[in-house]
């Protein structure tokens, strides 16, 4: 059985996040290259390349790409031959993201309860943490920093099996559609499919983190993840809404086994910075 | 595409020439407040309260910072979703509020309430936060301090760069934007 000190947990969590606040990652900085060079519209260029220096401000001077440096959200596996010394596994997590937000200037936009009083926790936590028993020996950590503009955007629906694959297209590019400007496009759609009610959502959001562009390993899966992304790019939103065929960068697809009466599906929508970093301990 | 310049607080006459579209860069006073800082105003105005500042003829800017690192006036300070602050809004538009600085798509009752008493809605580009902080010269909290980030602040800014989208002419750049470029 390996061992692993909780003190490592909340360094590796407390750099994650600022990083994750302060760098966009490689894969979407190719993604936006490309999109420079594609876009129709000039207004939506000029977007692209704001985006592109706003990032480069951010990495050389440590500041947040976004003022909502967002909730944290956690996918962990976990190895079942790895124990923690010193504490439990979501109070380092959670140490951890305290740490960073205070040290990285990061905003903090979490309330303790939703509807009474929304008093602000003061430290962004507690984070959201999924975590997965796996084989091995190590700890993987995925961060995706959901800021709420796009976050409110998402939305999941319980499909009748006949829907099918049309019903499906169609609820995906009615809630680009309908997300409008609000979620910072272009923006990378995470689609689930199947599973049950909350597991829809929770692959739709795991979808994220994939590296932007990288299609799902099943072929028929990657051939609706193009398509739907063609679909949404002629919609017309464009670069932060002001018009272009730039809506999406990208549509990850997650799929999953279900219920023979069901066809649930989510969308969950990440923001033109694509915030997202993976740790191995 | 030109740019064009302009003061605050806000004119009826600047506010008539503006089309949806103009790019604008905004220099002088703007009033930073999100949703906890609207739920509050709008209370003072049903109550009869005397707000924290005179909304006549200014711009308020739907923004939480970062905090600001040591030796700066702002952290990162993009728009937050407009859409938010849609029952809000039409309150304090009547109450003289002349300009919004927000992104995302405005409710019927707020693009009504901005034709009947003169008042803009320009969208910053959202999520280029690092970039617009540069722009923010001085910050400083003026009321609901308890809500930290969501507090209001009055900022001082230069060059401050905004988009018409809703004028008071009917015009709306989101719809005129995605009908252009829509082949769908």
């Amino acid at each position: 059985m390996r061992r692993v000190h909780f003190n490592d947990i909340v360094d590796k969590v407390r750099e994650m996040c600022m990083d994750a606040n302060f760098n966009l990652s490689a894969d979407v900085t190719a993604a936006y290259e490309k999109a420079i060079d594609t876009e129709k519209s000039p207004l939506g260029q000029e977007v692209l390349r704001q985006i592109m220096q706003n990032s480069e401000i951010a990495a050389k001077e440590s500041m947040p790409l976004c003022q909502d440096t967002g909730l944290a959200v956690f996918f962990i596996e976990f190895g079942q031959d790895v124990s923690i010394a010193g504490g439990l596994l979501s109070d380092a997590v959670n140490e951890g993201v305290r740490q960073g937000y205070s040290k990285g200037y990061l905003r903090k936009s979490v309330v303790e309860e939703p509807v009474f009083n929304r008093r602000n926790t003061t430290d962004n936590t507690p984070a959201i943490i999924h975590t997965e028993i796996v084989a091995g020996e190590n700890i993987s950590i995925k961060l995706d920093i959901a800021g709420g503009g796009c976050e409110n955007m998402a939305s999941l629906k319980m499909l009748r099996p006949a829907d099918g694959i049309e019903g499906v297209k169609q609820f995906v590019v009615d809630s680009v559609r309908n997300a409008g400007a609000n979620p910072c496009p272009p923006v990378v759609v995470g689609v689930g499919i199947g599973g049950d009610f909350e597991k829809a959502a929770m692959i739709a959001k795991k979808a994220l983190l994939r590296p932007v562009g990288q299609p799902n390993a099943r072929m028929d899966v990657a051939s609706l993840e193009q398509e739907l992304l063609k679909k949404i790019n002629q919609i017309g939103i464009g670069p932060v809404g002001l018009g272009g065929n730039t809506t999406a960068l990208a549509v990850h697809v997650e799929v999953h086994p279900c219920h023979i009466a069901s066809l649930p599906v989510a969308v969950n929508i990440g923001c033109h910075s694509s915030r997202h970093k993976s740790i191995v301990i | 595409m030109s740019v064009k310049k302009m003061t605050t607080p806000l004119t009826e006459d600047v506010i008539a020439s503006l089309k949806a579209g103009d790019r604008i860069e905004i220099s002088g006073v703007l009033y930073t407040a999100r949703d906890a800082a609207h739920k509050r105003l709008v209370q003072m105005i049903k109550d009869g309260d005397k707000l924290p500042f005179d909304l006549r003829g200014q711009v308020i800017y739907f923004v939480g910072p970062t905090p600001a690192r040591p030796g700066m006036p702002i952290g990162s300070a993009g728009p937050t979703t407009s859409g938010r602050m849609d029952p809000y809004s039409p309150y304090l538009i009547e109450h003289g509020l002349k300009g919004m600085i927000g992104k995302g798509g405005r409710g019927k009752e707020v693009i009504e309430a901005m034709h009947k008493h003169k008042c803009v809605y320009f969208a910053a580009i959202g999520g280029v936060a690092a970039l617009l902080s540069k722009r923010i010269k001085k910050a400083e909290i003026i009321a609901f301090d308890d809500l930290g980030t969501e507090a209001v602040r009055r900022i001082e800014v230069e060059d401050f760069p905004v988009i018409v989208i809703n004028d008071v002419h009917g015009g709306d750049l989101y719809k005129e934007g995605m009908s252009k470029y829509s082949i769908s």
